[in-house]
């Protein structure tokens, strides 16, 4: 049956919102496929704004992938501001997709991006303006399979309800095995429902199916146990890991916006996991082994990248890019290919290591000396050693002297507040470090004008990193701390206005908090929330602590646990984690060793990196039959195509 | 409009090739890409160009830009067969093939109709009157018609606008040269407004227009109006219509 599009109720509307081009699509590469011709249909959302959710990579990818398929459709949804959501209602207009701008609530997926949890209100109002029950139990056969995946997704218990299905890890081919179920029970006829197909997902062991688990719970409220609760459904999902990441250079054909985004360049991603164990780091902990793309294929990726798209930035992506075993080379030889084009190069530099400044000088032939970033992550040696991210002050500083020296006048510094262990002093500390680097500064460029910005974000514990059982630090406290580090900073005149201070209060952390490490008694926190007006929670001016608070009050008020219980306490070795029976490969027990081993009161005991030194065992190669892919692979880059 | 000339300064950093040919562009923005806000139209072209990587010259300096000017673009929402541009080139191109180039480098709903070599004179100088035309759905021509009466009776009409600086009132009348009233084609009441404006500061827009159609002539338009500029150029005062602003470039020798 033909789907019509929305489009000619929604074009005379769009005057009368803000941004209205966010709604049309029309973008360079986007697809639009015949709607009959496809066997599957996906509508692929990432839960905000279209300005933030066009560049996300992810999508883009799974977007690509799927509608390389001759037999499956994919286009893409985003979320729609207020404005927009009152005209939407008063008019009857549905959550559209902005390729073809057909009903969400036609297709047969719904897929969801969770990068952070506090899009999962986002989720409710798509839902709910697609005119899909919020609730999975609600469903019936003519309602697409909600599905979630992204980093957020290794702990979807907080949106249990809502959704019908999670998938962990790497999208690029599960998504096609999902569209294979989809498409044989189509065409069985569709036996056995909503439920026969979610069985069949199910029983794969690679998706999650919320439903077919029953969590149970002790009377203080911890999780007794989770269990299937129909025959065939595994006691534990796994992630999937994608490998040879050269066989997959994705995306290929990038979508080029006509609004205005939060990302304008192309962007390749040099490679996919991290083995440098920071603890605190869940994107670290759940995305390894470490499997690089080749140099020549991040060449043609950036060929291609740009004469497909016209964007004239590339930025080479992944968890700390400077690691990259010939990232020398990358940056030397697409350097030599891209001078005096007016093409720019960036590497988001994160790691605090002389060789950075090399990469940077590379970088910026072009002449322009702006700002480099670094993250310490923590502001006292000893704080560092509990994080397991090794630098000293001697490498920072010797780091940060070799950018001043080299024409760089900002440097901006990241930190974390409210780590494990944790206490005034050591945040005191920032404030000491970032008047050395402003004090070597000036000595070796001989300048009075350079700066220091210190960011600073509040942790927050996440599922699946060896911090998850950790108490995540009240927001008082952190908010305190940091007023004494800034009281401190700014009582000395030499410096007062060399260094800046970046940081927002400590609630929305604490709300992240609740969301990332909470179970599915949180989902009704949630509902309440979105049925209060809570939208876009991301957004500092959205975001209203005082609703989150009060609704988690009232929606836990017959539950033993509260706001604290899932943030500010303590969890112990036996304690069931809400994300327990979802595997990410790494070992509970090799988890909880190196928990120990952070907090060890006779001082931490660090990791190094397996890329480098034996295998530690934190059990994700054996357990996910994967392998670390690493260069050096020698090569030069192949020479630029004749077009 | 900015200049496109002037010669390199070889001691600003990024020096960058002269200019050695400006080409003048008529394009249109069509459909739904008409939602198309003009900053978002300058980063799609200037992608459009290195897509199909013309020989664009670039300003020296830290942040070099392309050089690339804009005329008098219309607003947001509204449709144009009758958009301007001028590009430098540091090398002389076929004005055909960096037509077709840059039409297949844009999405469709940018449409790049013509390219032509620039001649003497400035295009700005040029751009003097827009005809507009004005679909106006669930509206009566008769009752468009009346309201069209009384705007042209009267010798002044003042609307008021929102701009950056607050609200702002202005006469919508003086710089209307003409304004006309027709039936669309089908079942649906509909009526088309063609109004030829003059443009001056501030510039007397569409919606203005139908502000002092509301005002002066009680018009009432419940669906959202479209409007769509139809051409723009050189006006003839005698006769109150809008010329060709490529005319001079094309017979140029």
């Amino acid at each position: 049956m033909p789907v019509e599009s929305l489009f000619p109720r929604l074009e005379p509307l769009l005057p009368s919102v803000s941004k209205p081009i966010q709604y049309v699509g029309g973008e360079l590469n986007a697809t639009v496929k015949d709607w009959d011709a496809a066997d599957v249909r996906w509508a692929l959302m990432y839960p905000d704004a279209y300005e933030v959710g066009l560049p996300n990579q992810g999508v883009q990818i799974l977007y690509e992938v799927l509608n390389e398929r001759d037999w499956i459709l994919a286009e893409r949804t985003y979320a729609v501001f207020a404005d927009m959501e009152a005209v939407m209602r008063e008019h009857g207009i549905e959550q559209f997709t902005v390729d073809a701008h057909r009903p969400v609530s036609a297709f047969d997926l719904l897929g969801v991006s969770f990068s952070t949890e506090l899009g999962y209100t986002n989720l409710l109002t798509a839902l709910d303006l697609a005119g899909i029950p919020l609730h999975a139990v609600d469903r019936t056969d003519d309602h697409p399979i909600v599905l979630a995946g992204g980093h957020s997704a290794f702990n979807p218990e907080p949106i249990a309800d809502f959704i019908d299905a999670a998938v962990l890890g790497d999208g690029e081919e599960v998504v096609v095995a999902i569209s294979e179920v989809v498409r044989e029970w189509k065409s069985e006829g569709r036996p056995g429902g909503r439920e026969e197909v979610l069985r069949r997902l199910a029983v794969s062991g690679g998706v999650y199916v919320p439903q077919f688990y029953d969590v149970s719970y002790l009377p203080d409220g911890r999780i007794q146990r989770v269990v299937p609760n129909r025959p065939g459904i595994p006691w534990r999902v796994t992630k999937h890991t994608l490998m040879d990441l050269d066989a997959w250079p994705y995306p290929k054909n990038p979508l080029v916006p006509l609004a205005e985004t939060v990302h304008e360049r192309y962007s390749v991603e040099i490679f996919r996991g991290c083995t440098r164990g920071c603890r605190f780091c869940q994107a670290g902990m759940i995305t390894r082994p470490v499997r690089e793309r080749s140099l020549q294929t991040i060449g043609a990726m950036v060929e291609n990248g740009l004469a497909k798209s016209g964007l004239d930035e590339v930025g080479l992506l992944s968890l700390s890019s400077a690691d990259h075993t010939e990232i020398g080379e990358i940056a030397k030889q697409l350097g030599d290919r891209y001078e005096g084009s007016n093409t720019s190069l960036s590497l988001p530099s994160t790691r605090v290591d002389a060789f950075n400044i090399t990469l940077a000088n590379e970088f910026s032939r072009n002449g322009r000396r702006s700002g480099l970033t670094f993250a310490p992550e923590g502001g006292s040696e000893r704080l560092r050693k509990v994080i397991n991210k090794m630098v000293s002050e001697e490498d920072l500083i010797r780091t940060v002297s070799a950018a001043y020296s080299h024409g760089w006048r900002q440097v901006k510094l990241y930190f974390m507040c409210g780590l494990p262990t944790e206490t005034d002093e050591d945040v005191l500390q920032i404030g000491e470090l970032a008047k050395k680097v402003i004090e070597v500064g000036r000595e070796v460029s001989g300048r009075k004008d350079i700066r220091c910005t210190v960011s600073i974000g509040g942790f927050v514990p996440k599922p699946h990193t060896p911090f998850q059982w950790a108490a995540q630090l009240d927001h008082e406290t952190t908010d305190e701390r940091l007023r004494k580090l800034r009281a401190s900073v700014q009582s000395d005149k030499r410096f007062g206005r060399a260094i800046g201070f970046r940081y927002h209060d400590g609630k929305p952390g604490t709300i992240e908090g609740l969301l990332s490490r909470g179970d599915r008694r949180v989902g009704r926190v949630i509902e309440a929330v979105w049925r209060d007006g809570g939208r876009f929670d991301g957004w500092s001016e959205h975001f209203s602590y005082e609703r989150w608070e009060a609704k988690t009050a009232e929606a836990l008020a017959d539950e033993p646990v509260d706001l604290d219980w899932y943030t500010t306490r303590e969890r112990e070795y036996a304690e069931v984690l809400p994300w327990d029976h979802l595997d990410s490969g790494l070992d509970r027990d090799w988890l909880w060793e190196d928990w120990q081993d952070a907090i060890d009161p006779s001082g931490a005991r660090e990791v190094d990196d397996c890329r480098w030194t034996p295998c530690f065992d934190c059990g994700v190669c054996p357990q996910m039959d994967t392998e670390i892919q690493i260069g050096p692979t020698g090569r030069k880059l192949l020479p630029l195509s004749v077009v | 409009m900015s200049t496109l000339e002037g010669t390199p300064n070889p001691e600003a950093p990024n020096p960058q090739l002269p200019i050695v040919q400006k080409l003048r562009v008529r394009y249109a923005k069509r459909d739904r890409l008409r939602f198309t806000s003009h900053r978002d139209f300058c980063r799609a072209f200037e992608r459009a160009v290195r897509r199909a990587r013309l020989p664009i010259g670039f300003s020296s300096g830290y942040s070099p830009h392309p050089k690339i000017s804009y005329a008098n673009a219309s607003p947001t929402g509204a449709g144009s067969e009758a958009e301007y541009l001028e590009i430098g080139l540091t090398e002389p191109c076929d004005p055909a093939a960096v037509r077709q180039a840059l039409d297949d480098s844009l999405p469709p709903g940018l449409d790049v109709l013509e390219v032509v070599v620039a001649g003497q004179g400035a295009l700005a100088d040029r751009l003097q009157a827009s005809v507009w035309t004005i679909r106006l759905p669930d509206v009566d021509v008769d009752a468009a018609q009346a309201a069209v009466d009384a705007f042209l009776a009267a010798d002044a009409v003042e609307v008021e606008r929102m701009t950056k600086k607050g609200v702002r009132t202005f006469d919508a009348r003086g710089d209307t040269l003409s304004l006309g009233v027709a039936a669309a084609d089908g079942d649906q009441p509909c009526a088309i407004l063609t109004v030829v404006l003059r443009h001056d500061t501030p510039s007397v827009r569409p919606d203005d227009v139908l502000a002092g159609l509301r005002s002066r002539g009680g018009l009432q338009v419940e669906q959202t109006p479209v409007a769509i500029r139809l051409a723009q150029g050189p006006l003839d005062e005698e006769t109150g219509t809008v010329g060709d602003p490529l005319a001079p470039d094309r017979d140029a020798p």
